[in-house]
């Protein structure tokens, strides 16, 4: 039986589509696919400075629109020995979105992801019910 | 050889005069509910005897950017700090979840429209930072995306941090947990609300000043 939860859609955005944008349109791409109910799935990641105005433009999306709530963000390292939790926010000051495909970042609408939960070899999707 | 000793001289004592005097931007940075304004609170009741804000159990309290202008005195060296005391920074915002703290619809969606400002101030004014105290509640998970943003951010600007790991007194506070995720920062566990280890948080922020100067 077909229920919300069964509708969610996981939009895969490869390193490429993003990797030649200006960090403006960066984040407004992902922020438009996000309020389209969608959950983003991205290599690389944002550079801090870029996670911030992520944040921002978040923030003034929720003041424009009623059903945008905001969103749920987490960086993951496939590999298992991967990223330290300090490492993370080396990696981020170093802007890697082009420089390291081995990072995914998830983007989800907070409407839809209640939390992202994450240990070194799994990501867990809490959504809404 | 004398005429340059003694400008020198002279420019050491009127250097240290000056650095002494300075006013540094201390802001107070982190996600809600952590216990920033309360700390804020706690360093003006002891040097000017008033708070900056108020303090409640609903997140986003603290919905403006508050500043109040305070003088530390510490083994004989006085600093004056402007302290910043600014709204949490959150990745989401909905009115509903401050229905379950009692407050009614229009209440709950000023109080939300109001936030969302708040973190958009709170992130603008990183720049104006001098030093940063990262405030987290010591009993919740510090691995979180917002941490990693505001550290990152503070870094990536240069901007010294010091990382409180606050509300040691409560039975599930754990203090090596931030220890482990903010290994390469100086980490000071107190109960802002309580005043304890507040002398080693004031011992700590003067160590965060001198090495930046």
């Amino acid at each position: 039986m077909a229920n919300k939860k069964s509708n969610v859609t996981l939009q895969f955005i490869p390193y490429s589509e993003l990797a030649y944008l200006t960090s403006y349109k960066r984040v407004k791409k992902l922020l438009e696919v996000v309020s389209e109910e969608r959950i983003i799935l991205f290599q690389g990641r944002l550079s801090s400075e870029e996670e911030a105005d992520l944040i921002e433009e978040t923030m003034k999306k929720i003041g424009k629109s009623k059903k945008f709530k905001g969103i749920e963000l987490t960086t993951f390292s496939p590999k298992v020995t991967g990223l330290s939790f300090f490492n993370q926010v080396r990696e981020g000051i170093a802007g890697f979105l082009v420089g390291n495909r081995d990072i995914l970042t998830i983007i989800g609408p907070a409407t839809l992801v209640r939390e992202i939960k994450k240990d070194p070899t799994k990501i867990q999707l809490l959504l809404r019910k | 050889m004398k005429i340059r000793i003694i400008p020198d001289f002279f420019k050491r004592i009127f250097a240290n005069l000056f650095s002494v005097k300075k006013n540094i931007r201390l802001g107070f940075y982190g996600p809600p509910n952590s216990g920033k304004t309360t700390l804020a609170n706690r360093i003006c009741k002891d040097w000017l005897g008033e708070e900056i804000g108020k303090v409640s159990k609903i997140p986003h309290e603290t919905r403006e950017i508050q500043t109040k202008e305070v003088e530390i005195k510490r083994k004989g060296q006085t600093i004056t700090f402007k302290l910043v005391d600014t709204p949490g920074i959150a990745t989401k915002i909905d009115y509903e979840d401050f229905l379950h703290y009692g407050l009614n619809v229009k209440e709950s969606k000023k109080r939300a429209k109001e936030a969302t400002r708040g973190v958009v101030e709170s992130i603008k004014w990183l720049d104006d930072m001098d030093v940063v105290v990262v405030v987290l509640d010591s009993t919740e998970n510090p691995y979180t995306q917002v941490n990693i943003t505001i550290v990152g951010n503070l870094v990536a600007r240069k901007i010294p941090v010091l990382v409180v790991a606050n509300k040691i007194d409560k039975r599930k506070s754990d203090i090596k947990k931030i220890e482990a995720a903010f290994p390469e920062f100086d980490v000071v566990g107190i109960s802002a609300k309580f005043g304890k280890n507040i002398e080693e948080f004031y011992e700590s922020l003067f160590n965060i000043v001198k090495k930046k100067r």
